[in-house]
């Protein structure tokens, strides 16, 4: 892969939880415009390093890094980066849908009303709920509150917050995890979408969607207490098909983990 | 703990045995000990009865010399003195001076202390500061009223010759300061009780701490700060001994805070530190005025209540 | 990067220091929380620091204010927290015993626990209104150390209950659950397993219930303490008064001399207060780092 392919690039990334490391010499690139899956065992590290894309970890006061992480080839752990900035760049979608205890529209409009958006608010929030998939569900109850939808139009309005700030890239972390099997298709059907215009990295324990959605998939696995280092980084269809290691055939094809 | 279950198992094993054939016999005994546990939880309830039926006794007595109407609109207080007067609103006004005066204190003070244990404060200097902060709730009143009294008075009578020796300015801003650490206590454990989740869903799109402070962690525990307020509003209508020594014992109609006035709690206590001879109507107003005062703060403490349970926000 | 404009640049400026002048703000009114804390303490001790003696604690209250001591209401005040403690203990502790442990949720536990919670915040001064009616005038107690302890141990009951409330109910059910299946009747588990695991929270609630009976004034008032006592209460019924009526007292004089013997009596209150605290604290950390029964 060319370096200007790489929107993130990280080089020799380790990050600490006090004196343990969690995740240990990690040297990635993420495509532009492409779906980037981590994939791995519980506990090794997936959540950790992904949430250093957008510097969330610096919100866990043990946490600390040394390496360094890319953004269009600038440092983002530099002393002149403002980690509000960053994640106003980069989205994050959670694990569990966290909508605030607001209106469906509220939730949308969050990121454009504290970031002085002055465009059309109503417009905006429209095609953001279009384009994760959910206006037609919610057009007619745009004021009721977002904890009233079910567990997988909570997920979609997350993506759309996440979408509403026009971030370039949108890190995803386990976001079907607690859904069922239809909206997980639902969403995983409204990633492959997003690629067009956005760099998405998808943390996820289920290999058959990391299998179905990404382009690029890294294995990781903790190594005793070193933490997660990446065992194998390809095309997924390499890695589906013809891992390298076998460690990475043995979790595939569900021996561990 | 090993050793304390071995010897727990025996001397049960023990007394099973020697109770099996007195079956009956135990089943007494628990049943015996049940209902003076019972008993106990009922002196409870029984103080509530007897704080109402009191109070509602000695109350209707009263309201058999003295209209009920002219109590509750009457502006001259005046049962101390031979043209008696028995108009609550002179000690209700005061009451209010010196209760908003203490809210005007504690509510700003109090939730931006809150914000900043929850949201701002590194943990150890939250768990330091919090102790630190909740001496001031456990400093009794009546030092309170001693400070009021000849700290903050005589301070404020340098700034403005207007203010009297008593006033309701003094003991307001004293009494704030006392309920901050209720404010700030109660509204941080709401704010805390505030997902993690929602936080990173904020800082996420690019909030700064004072967006996700003000914009979602405010409004997540809006049910909590304002069960707080509430909470805090009716300990300062309920508190005496600030108010009894820093505002004076002049029922005056009045709004101004600079002058001497008192609040029903302080005319509770001056009666009862006066000869004024029980049984006698003028000792009655103490009933009527204790039934109004007790009415409100319970009124409050409902309200508060019910604000926790009606809008508290359900996550999961 | 290319999504920053100037626009989003300055605004981004402007949000920085609305944040840091926010924090600033939140940390201010902490700094003015405890300024006043040391404020209050610095007063207090520039006051009557020079007056606190052995002198002042053993000698009973005079017209002249530097022969003025505490004896009296210090008494009195041990008298009367010892009395709320021992009753409003052991009502307290069974009352949460049976809430906790015997009680159904129904609708009378329910009422029983609302009211618990109610009369938490009923003002002080109508637990003295309550004392008067009840204990010095129907049960004839007169305005005795007697009638002042029940009327404190009527008013600390609910700070017990819900304490011993939330203690037992942290103890691990597995618990009982051992000692039901070695064949322990109910009262057996309660007695030999729940309340030594409860017994610190329970007490750290009784030092709690305690400070606040001690600090009380009104509804001694109320009730009839008297605010000249040149005697030590002798018994049961004795008449009595307690520390914080003698600080009022003292501070309701014009004389000079007898603010300074507040201030005094107003430190050897606070230091009483703050050796139960700190007792309080040291049970508090005590039962927190148990591990796992
Ligand atoms: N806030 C934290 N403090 C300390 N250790 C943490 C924290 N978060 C995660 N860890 C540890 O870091 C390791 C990696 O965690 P995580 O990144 O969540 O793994 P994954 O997402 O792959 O399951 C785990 O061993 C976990 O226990
Ligand atoms: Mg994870």
């Amino acid at each position: 892969m060319q370096q200007s392919d790489a929107i993130l690039q990280t080089r020799g990334l380790t990050v600490y939880y006090g004196s343990k490391q969690a995740v240990s010499d990690i040297t990635l690139d993420v495509a532009r415009h492409r779906i980037t899956a981590i994939i791995g065992p519980s506990g090794c590290g997936k959540s950790t390093l992904l949430r250093c894309f957008n510097r969330m970890n610096d919100l866990i006061p043990k946490s600390r890094i040394t390496g360094q992480v890319l953004f269009e080839g600038r440092d983002l752990y530099s002393p002149t980066v403002d980690p509000t900035e960053i994640r106003y760049q980069i989205g994050m979608v959670f694990q569990r849908p966290n909508p605030f205890p607001k209106s469906i529209f509220d939730n949308v409009a969050f990121g454009p009303r504290i970031n002085g958006f002055r465009g059309d608010l109503a417009e905006l929030v429209e095609s953001s709920l279009a384009r994760a998939a959910l206006w037609a569900e919610v057009k007619d109850r745009l004021t009721s509150s977002a904890l009233a939808l079910s567990g997988g139009q909570q997920q979609r309005l997350c993506i759309a917050r996440a979408l509403a700030v026009q971030p370039q890239v949108i890190l995803m972390d386990e976001p079907c995890s607690s859904l069922d099997p239809i909206a997980t298709l639902a969403i995983e059907d409204l990633m492959r979408e997003l690629s067009a215009d956005y760099s998405i990295v998808i943390v996820t324990h289920n290999m058959q969607q990391a299998a179905r959605v990404s382009d690029y998939t890294t294995f990781l696995m903790g190594i005793e207490n070193r933490g997660g280092q990446i065992i194998e980084y390809g095309e997924t269809r390499l890695i589906f098909t013809n891992p390298k290691d076998e460690r990475t055939e043995a979790y595939i094809t569900g021996r561990f983990g | 703990m090993a050793r304390d279950t071995r010897s727990l198992r025996t001397s049960i094993t023990a007394k099973a045995l020697s109770l099996l054939p007195r079956h009956w016999k135990r089943l007494l005994w628990e049943r015996l000990i049940r209902l003076t546990l019972a008993a106990a939880a009922v002196v409870s309830v029984l103080t509530t009865v007897g704080i109402v039926s009191v109070l509602l006794f000695e109350a209707v007595l009263f309201f058999q010399e003295v209209s009920i109407l002219e109590f509750l609109t009457g502006t001259r207080w005046t049962p101390l003195f031979a043209s008696q007067h028995f108009g609550i609103l002179p000690l209700i006004t005061a009451t209010i001076i010196t209760s908003a005066g203490a809210m005007l204190v504690a509510l700003p003070l109090g939730l931006l202390s809150a914000i900043y244990l929850s949201e701002y404060a590194p943990d150890p200097v939250r768990r330091g500061l919090k102790p630190v902060l909740e001496v001031l709730a456990g400093i009794p009143t009546v030092v309170y009223g001693y400070f009021a009294l000849l700290f903050v008075t005589p301070l404020l009578r340098q700034i403005s010759p207007n203010v009297s020796v008593f006033n309701g300015l003094s003991a307001s801003i004293v009494m704030g300061i006392m309920i901050l650490p209720m404010v700030s206590s109660l509204s941080e454990d709401a704010m805390r009780a505030v997902p993690r989740s929602l936080r990173e869903g904020a800082y996420a799109l690019g909030s700064t701490k004072l967006e996700v402070s003000t914009r979602v962690v405010i409004p997540a525990a809006l049910s909590g700060i304002a069960a707080a307020f509430i909470l805090a509003i009716s300990r300062a209508v309920g508190e005496t001994m600030i108010v009894a020594i820093a505002a004076g014992q002049n029922p005056t109609f009045t709004l101004n805070p600079f002058v001497p006035i008192e609040t029903m709690t302080a005319y509770i206590v001056q009666v009862s530190m006066g000869d004024t001879p029980t049984g006698t109507l003028e000792f009655k107003t103490i009933f009527a005025v204790g039934l109004t005062l007790f009415l409100l703060t319970l009124m409050m403490n409902l309200l508060s209540q019910y604000v926790v349970r009606r809008f508290r926000e359900e996550y999961e | 990067m290319a999504a920053a404009s100037p626009d989003f640049r300055r605004r981004m400026t402007r949000r920085q220091w609305e944040g840091r002048a926010f924090h600033g703000l939140c940390l201010l009114a902490v700094a003015v929380a405890l300024a006043m804390l040391v404020l209050l303490l610095v007063y207090l001790a520039r006051q009557g620091l020079t007056r606190v003696s052995w002198e002042f604690i053993t000698s009973f209250p005079s017209r002249d204010p530097d022969q003025a001591g505490i004896k009296a209401a210090l008494l009195g005040s041990i008298y009367v927290v010892a009395i709320a403690a021992v009753v409003a203990f052991t009502l307290g502790v069974s009352a949460a015993i049976y809430l906790e442990e015997y009680a159904v949720r129904n609708w009378r536990s329910r009422i029983i626990q609302v009211n618990i919670t109610n009369l938490a915040g009923v003002p002080s001064i109508v637990y003295g209104i309550l004392g008067l009616e009840i204990f010095v005038r129907t049960l004839g107690l007169g305005r005795s150390v007697l009638a002042g302890g029940l009327t404190m141990a009527l008013l600390v009951l609910p700070i017990i209950i819900i304490a011993a409330q939330e203690a037992i109910r942290a103890v691990p059910p597995s618990l009982r659950e051992g000692a039901y299946a070695l064949g322990a009747t109910r009262w057996q588990a309660i007695w030999h397993l729940v309340l030594p695991q409860a017994m610190p929270g329970i007490l750290t609630g009784v030092i709690l219930a305690v400070s606040r009976a001690l600090g009380e004034t009104a509804p001694l008032i109320v009730m009839g303490a008297l605010t000249f006592v040149p005697f030590a209460p002798d018994g049961p019924l004795s008449r009595f008064t307690v520390l914080p009526i003698q600080i009022f007292n003292w501070t309701s004089r014009p004389q000079a001399g007898f603010h300074e013997a507040a201030a005094a009596g107003i430190i050897v209150l606070l230091a009483l207060l703050l050796t139960m605290n700190a007792a309080a604290i040291v049970l508090r950390n005590k039962f927190q780092r148990r591990p796992e029964g």
